[in-house]
């Protein structure tokens, strides 16, 4: 889509740029009574929050000192506790021994995420990679085969998150995707059982479904048959990404025309490759503004898994809190563990505006 | 090889071949609405027909029932020798061997011209990427916008499109080409372009069923012209006689409101 071109106004003399521009502002904010009552009061508000703000953020703040004592007596934010118990933020309750583990999962989930953003690894070897790496992972998470064996009760942290996050949407997409095609198909048992299961998964709230899985399967289940708790949770996000996503896919399905169906059937194209070269490369990108902000939700729902026990960012935060030798700064802690979500999910909203760029504009 | 075949003399139809397309009693309802009535048809190889007729009297039916884009419910139909039956297999075969173009061009407007062209000859014909994309470069120049190949469809104009539709077809090497209104959809500026393009592919023997409007066109390369109306073919007959003599009352009437 192009801008609308406005006519630039005239370049000014160099001596009128400043005169102009003051100009033009007082004009903006004074120029009739209601802009200068606004203008006033907006001042006003400015002047007493942003000073006591950069007093707590910055000046009065504890910034280095380690030790407990100066966030006592400091009026300012604690960073330094931040930084005091940034293992246990980010690993939560995982052996201290051993964090070097979930600290190389990190930097290669986030390594393979910044791999897979670029259009010249999109080849089917990019699941290969990441099939491997996720079994890398979960050998460094668990342990086993040399490493010592760490049971996913005492996971914790920022690699929980990022697993949970990419395991779920990651295989949530393909499903969901099926999901939206069957409840497109014109087979009556195939659409019934993609409608109920869609139905019923969006009827429910994440919290349940969570309950579900962790609480009331293993009282049908025999203790044998019961897959780990992580695993439980991490099926129920799965479940409910994909339900969601199946919706969000299905509405991109809509918007294809007939037309394009009718020239895949007329030189022969069979129904899967239809889909797959011709109605879905063109259904996701209409459905690409939705499907972000599905998915950006479902980043950050991973964090509910705390209710069922498993520690996340913010269970191991609400953790790290819970030292008495410390103020239990609670504000600079969800602050920070906020600016991780908000880096995650601004990342992938920027992934998706570059996807929905990319290719042709016009129909 | 096209302009060449422009004046060349196209070879006549052989009625001692067997018949390209074959329908005997054939029937179609949309629910209870009968659109298509006791149809029987033969069209024979190298054979080139004109279907005309007012809208809605199941013209583009009829050539969408050839390809199976629709179900017929009664009678026949006979495709290069194989029957139209809800054999999945058998129709996806008979359908690479049929090229179609539409009104609409329905071209994938996330592929651009050349991959547009290569993708049936990869993905269908399993061809080498290398191979189709030379295929495809012909087929641009025959109709005559090789320049093109790497813009996406939405930045050409309709004429071109529907150049790009044609060519398409024509990657899959096919023994049928149906046009379903091909010029409908056109500015009156570009309907020129493209009968030309269908003109040179009429002189170089392809089997060719349009429905068209372009009675000038039809004039020129039909063989036969078939008039329908209200789901029957009223008549069929050469388009020197069918413009001059037609002999049905209805023919009459739709010739008059066509030419004026």
């Amino acid at each position: 889509m192009k801008a609308l071109s406005l006519p630039l106004p005239a370049e000014p003399m160099p001596g009128q740029i400043r005169f102009g521009a003051l100009r033009r502002s007082a004009i903006l904010l004074f120029g009739t009574p209601l802009n200068a009552v606004l203008t006033l009061l907006f001042g006003v508000l400015l002047v007493t929050t942003v000073p006591p703000m950069l007093h707590w953020l910055v000046i009065d703040a504890v910034l280095f000192d380690p030790s407990p004592r100066a966030c006592r007596v400091a009026t300012g934010a604690c960073w330094s506790f931040i930084y005091a118990k940034s293992g246990q933020l980010l690993f939560g309750i995982y052996p201290l021994d051993e964090r070097w583990r979930p600290a190389i999962v990190c930097v290669l989930i986030l390594a393979l995420l910044a791999w897979s953003v670029r259009p010249a690894s999109w080849a089917p070897r990019l699941a290969a990679l990441w099939v491997a790496a996720l079994v890398l992972i979960f050998w460094l998470m668990a342990g086993g085969f040399g490493l010592a064996e760490v049971p996913t009760s005492s996971w914790g942290g920022l690699p929980v998150t990022l697993i949970l996050t990419v395991v779920a949407i990651g295989v949530a997409f393909p499903v969901g995707i099926l999901l939206a095609l069957a409840r497109r198909s014109t087979m009556p048992t195939i659409r019934i059982g993609a409608v109920v299961l869609i139905e019923s998964v969006r009827g429910l709230p994440l919290l349940s479904i969570l309950f579900v899985a962790s609480i009331m399967m293993p009282l049908f289940l025999p203790e044998a048959l019961l897959p780990d708790k992580f695993v439980r949770a991490l099926v129920a996000l799965t479940i409910f990404a994909a339900a969601y996503l199946a919706e969000v896919i299905r509405g991109g399905l809509q918007a294809i025309p007939n037309g394009q169906y009718e020239a895949a059937a007329a030189v022969g194209l069979p129904f899967w490759r239809t889909q797959y070269l011709v109605i879905l490369p063109q259904a996701i990108r209409v459905a690409i503004p939705a499907l972000a902000n599905t998915i950006i939700v479902m980043i950050k729902n991973t964090s509910l898994v705390l209710v069922v026990g498993l520690f996340d960012l913010i269970s191991s935060g609400k953790a790290a809190l819970a030292d008495p030798d410390w103020p239990s700064p609670a504000a600079e802690t969800f602050l920070f563990i906020g600016a991780i979500f908000f880096a995650l999910s601004f990342s992938f909203a920027r992934f998706a505006d570059f996807l929905e760029r990319r290719g042709p504009t016009a129909h | 090889m096209l302009s060449s075949a422009a004046k060349r003399v196209p070879p006549m139809p052989d009625p001692s071949d067997p018949p390209a397309i074959e329908m005997i009693g054939m029937n179609k309802w949309y629910g209870n609405f009968h659109v298509l009535k006791d149809i029987d048809l033969t069209v024979l190889r190298g054979e080139k027909l004109v279907i005309c007729g007012p809208s809605g009297s199941g013209k583009s039916t009829i050539i969408r029932c050839i390809n199976r884009l629709e179900e017929h419910q009664q009678g026949q139909i006979v495709v290069d020798g194989v029957e139209l039956t809800n054999d999945l297999k058998k129709i996806d075969l008979i359908r690479r061997d049929i090229g179609m173009v539409f009104q609409h061009f329905n071209l994938f407007p996330h592929l651009t011209i050349l991959e547009n062209l290569t993708l049936a000859p990869i993905w269908v014909r399993r061809m080498r990427r290398a191979q189709a994309e030379q295929t495809a470069m012909h087929y641009l120049e025959r109709v005559k916008i090789p320049d093109q190949a790497h813009k996406y469809p939405g930045q050409l104009s309709g004429g071109q499109q529907q150049r790009v539709a044609i060519a398409r077809a024509l990657c899959m090497s096919p023994k049928i080409m149906l046009f379903d209104e091909p010029t409908s959809a056109l500015d009156p500026e570009m309907v020129k372009e493209v009968l030309d393009t269908m003109i040179a592919l009429a002189g170089d023997g392809m089997t060719m069923l349009c429905v068209t409007h372009e009675m000038g066109f039809a004039r020129q390369i039909a063989d036969r012209v078939v008039f329908m109306d209200q789901g029957e073919i009223v008549e069929m007959n050469t388009p020197s006689e069918f413009f001059s003599h037609p002999r049905h009352r209805r023919s009459k009437l739709f010739l008059t409101q066509i030419l004026n």
